[in-house]
């Protein structure tokens, strides 16, 4: 397994049905060729986003049983993560653990207002927002009218 | 003092407190939506004042400095956040206030959010890249902050006569308060000509155009323009901040370098 697969292939502590890769957390996996040394380049999600310590050590740990216990990971913020690096894979795993999937965002000018967000678990578009904000940073709370269930919707960012 | 640390500090500290105060709403919130909101918020702005008070201790380790409280070792966030003294924080006095009813921490939402977006809309162009990468970030998440006070002044300005007294009654009591916000001086002028900050007081015109109309359509009166209480960024802070820090200080002071 490559360098890249084996940090590819961690999970994210708070979703863990995504891995880093298909977040679009992890920015680049390189192997100094003289000193064996890799370095792991990462960028938040958002800015307070808890579980950065965690996804360090996980990269570490997951390097080290691979062989490479000599890892610096470096954590970059511009450019800026946005939802839109979210893979198809990834959105595809977010959507069958009830987690419905951004949207694409908009560029410039004030906040997407998202129109409707289909149901994670009955695909009804018969949607309701409940509060922008909810269990993690980066997800909002949405309820379906349909099959009446509350699901979290990861918001465009 | 370095003029771009001293407006790191600035800029960090408005986050670090709103932080603070907002974090005093878990658990105490009018409905628990509103608790996790409320928190989200203030983890947000926990983040921003991480990033921009960690960029202001390596500058204050490079050049000599540290703050009284710190005997030795490098600058580091945690230095700044735990080991200042009140009249060593730099924010302004707008974050400090206590929350008062959910109208006044909607009211405060409001003015700090419309402020910070305006303020990390320009940082994105600055010619630091550190800070400007620092902004990026930050504005994308503090549009989701203007956005949810906007609704809850509309919604309470707009609402019951007892919710619009109480709104009413959040902005006479906080607009003195955000002059402050616009207060220029020579440095940050200066900063702001080399293309590395902006200056707060080229913000105001903008910061009204977001904030009139939002009161507007709430049916809230825009109050006059009157007493203007400043001090917060020479450190002359109210009584507030010292009750604020003796909680958020006391576990770091107790016990030096504690983990958990």
């Amino acid at each position: 397994m490559s360098l890249r697969a084996v940090v590819a292939a961690v999970v994210d502590p708070e979703i863990r049905v995504v891995t880093i890769d298909e977040l679009g957390i992890l920015r680049d996996v390189a192997e100094d060729p003289d000193t064996g040394r890799v370095t792991v380049t990462i960028t938040p999600t958002y800015t307070g986003c808890p579980a950065m310590d965690v996804i360090r050590a996980d990269i570490r740990h997951a390097l080290s049983v691979a062989g490479h216990p000599d890892t610096d990971v470096v954590t970059v913020l511009a450019p800026a993560w946005s939802t839109d690096w979210i893979s198809e894979s990834g959105r595809a795993k977010l959507a069958a653990a009830g987690i419905a999937p951004p949207g694409p965002v908009r560029r410039d000018g004030p906040v997407r207002l998202t129109l409707t967000v289909a149901c994670p678990r009955c695909g009804s578009a018969e949607t309701e927002q409940v509060s922008r904000f909810g269990s993690t940073t980066c997800k909002a709370l949405w309820r379906c009218r349909a099959c009446r269930e509350p699901f979290d919707h990861l918001k465009a960012l | 003092m370095n003029e771009l640390t001293e407006f790191l500090l600035r800029t960090g500290d408005d986050a670090l407190v709103a932080a603070q105060r907002l974090g005093e709403w878990v658990a105490a919130a009018p409905e628990m939506e509103e608790d996790i909101a409320l928190a989200n918020i203030a983890l947000d702005q926990l983040g921003a004042a991480r990033l921009l008070l960690s960029y202001a201790g390596e500058l204050m380790t490079g050049s000599g400095q540290r703050p009284a409280g710190a005997v030795d070792g490098e600058v580091t966030e945690d230095t700044l956040a735990y080991l200042r003294d009140d009249r060593e924080f730099r924010n302004c006095l707008l974050v400090e206030l206590p929350n008062g009813d959910f109208a006044v921490t909607m009211a405060k939402l409001l003015f700090l959010s419309a402020y910070q977006r305006l303020l990390y809309d320009r940082l994105v162009a600055s010619t630091d890249g550190r800070l400007a990468s620092i902004a990026a970030k930050a504005r994308k998440e503090v549009a989701y902050h203007l956005d949810h006070a906007q609704l809850w002044t509309l919604r309470l300005g707009d609402g019951t006569a007892e919710s619009h007294r109480r709104m009413q009654a959040a902005v006479d009591q906080l607009w003195p308060y955000t002059h402050e916000l616009f207060q220029a001086d020579e440095p940050t002028r200066r900063l702001d000509e080399a293309g590395v900050v902006a200056a707060p007081d080229t913000l105001r015109e903008a910061w009204l155009g977001l904030v009139e109309p939002v009161l507007a359509q709430a049916t809230l009166d825009r109050p006059a323009d009157a007493w203007a209480p400043v001090g917060g960024r020479a450190g002359l802070h109210t009584e507030h901040l010292s009750y604020l820090l003796a909680e958020m200080q006391v576990l770091h002071r107790a016990h030096p370098g504690a983990r958990w």
